[in-house]
């Protein structure tokens, strides 16, 4: 299994006045899944966003498996899988072009695989509806089949159990931890605590002062 | 289990596959929502039907007016959709998932505005005809003005690409993309009106399609570039 590892050092991020991130640091390792709590404004999904390389941090360094992300962003951006918020479905394409379109801009991808996800998603009942006409969480769902289709070793993922219920939760959890069995890494922004074993969780609390 | 792998770009997609699927997916979401593809069309057709019955009915007078009317007309209808080119997948997250897709965003940009031209340049070209003979332009001078508006409308939706980037953050940005857009468009109209001017004349019009062309062909080479610079910015 290869060693792979997500490290920031000393991370300070400023939006405007506001210092957003003071000096975060951590490190996760293959196998590990970092859950990054906070209250609101914390700075939960500037981490995330910044971690992907979408912001650039004022000071302090990410790496990925020990190279400088912004060494070959391109590379860096080969190996990660990052779900924001909302879901990024287009509203008048169906679950199915959505992953077609989505996944397929990054890696080949066949239908048989496309169902195979959406059906370990419980989402092949409305694959071929259009998403403006499925529920929150049932585009979350969605989402989640995109995740796993990208088959990137890194997951960054902004409250992935947002607009699920109970069961989705749980199947969110096993996602990751399935995820980290194969040698993934995941970064979790959460409000509620994921559903996985603790062996596999590190923490990391954002003040929001 | 999950058939997911970790080890990525074993089936990686080329670049020129994803510009493609970019491509393919704007024209199909475009024809769902026909509203916005109709509404710059309509624009055109309305302003150049209109303009006889506030000038004149005479021929002559229309003729003269004609190549500043259609040019003018075609500006502003492909301004009209420019301020959708990019919103929309500001908006839901797609053009993060472009930038974080490990393919090149210039490329993918590219394409987003290849599938603007051919919903919105290309369809004015179409219609210019039409357009050109209510305003009592001759039947010898059509090809020239397809022509030059085909090749004039490239150079618009790639000047209008890099307004449309710089201006996703902007709430109501129609204005500011109008002033950021409009005095670089000002070439395109020049030459365009030029050689509509000249094929109603029946002069030859290839000296203002050659400028028109030699836009577009530095249109192609820089605003992608500065358009995705742009989205970066933007979505930072």
């Amino acid at each position: 299994m290869p060693e792979r590892r997500l490290q920031a050092e000393n991370l300070h991020l400023w939006r405007g006045d506001r210092h957003v991130l003071r000096g975060v640091r951590f490190c996760v390792n293959s196998g590990e899944c970092l859950q990054i709590t906070g209250g609101n404004g914390a700075g939960k999904t500037s981490l995330l966003r910044t971690l992907s390389g979408l912001m650039y941090p004022e000071e302090g360094t990410i790496s990925w498996c020990g190279d400088n992300i912004r060494r070959d962003l391109a590379a860096f951006h080969a190996d990660l899988a990052y779900i924001g918020h909302e879901p990024p479905l287009k509203p008048d394409l169906t679950a199915q072009e959505n992953l077609h379109y989505w996944v397929g801009v990054r890696r080949k991808l066949s239908s048989h695989e496309m169902n195979q996800e959406l059906s370990r998603l419980g989402a092949d009942q409305w694959g071929d509806r259009p998403v403006r006409t499925l529920s929150a969480g049932q585009k979350r769902r969605v989402a989640l089949a995109g995740l796993l289709l990208m088959a990137a070793p890194l997951w960054l993922l902004d409250e992935p159990t947002t607009n699920l219920d109970a069961e989705g939760q749980r199947l969110v959890g096993t996602l990751i931890e399935e995820h980290l069995a194969r040698g993934g890494v995941a970064v979790a922004a959460i409000h509620h605590e994921l559903t996985i074993s603790a062996a596999f969780i590190r923490r990391l609390e954002l003040s929001s002062k | 289990m999950s058939t997911s792998v970790i080890e990525t770009n074993s089936t990686g997609t080329s670049a020129l596959e994803a510009a493609r699927l970019v491509l393919a997916r704007d024209i199909r979401l475009a024809l769902r929502k026909r509203g916005q593809l109709v509404q710059p069309l309509a624009f055109f057709a309305i302003v150049t039907t209109l303009f006889p019955l506030g000038i004149s009915p005479e021929l002559s007078r229309l003729r003269d007016v004609a190549p500043g009317v259609l040019w003018v007309a075609a500006l502003l209808s492909s301004l009209l959709a420019l301020e959708f080119l990019f919103r929309d997948d500001a908006q839901d997250g797609t053009l993060e998932q472009h930038v974080l897709s490990g393919q090149s965003l210039t490329w993918l940009l590219f394409a987003k505005t290849v599938a603007h031209w051919l919903l919105t340049g290309l369809p004015l070209a179409v219609m210019a005809p039409l357009a050109g003979l209510s305003l009592g332009v001759p039947a010898s001078a059509l090809t020239g003005i397809v022509v030059s508006v085909a090749i004039g409308s490239v150079g618009l939706s790639l000047i209008g690409s890099i307004g449309a980037a710089l201006t996703l953050g902007v709430k109501r940005s129609g204005a500011l993309l109008s002033l950021l857009t409009l005095p670089l468009s000002m070439p395109v109209l020049i030459f365009g009106a030029r050689a509509t001017e000249l094929a109603i004349k029946g002069a030859g019009f290839a000296p203002p399609l050659y400028l028109l062309g030699a836009l577009a062909v530095l249109g192609i080479t820089l605003a992608p570039l500065a358009a995705a610079a742009a989205v970066r910015i933007s979505l930072e």
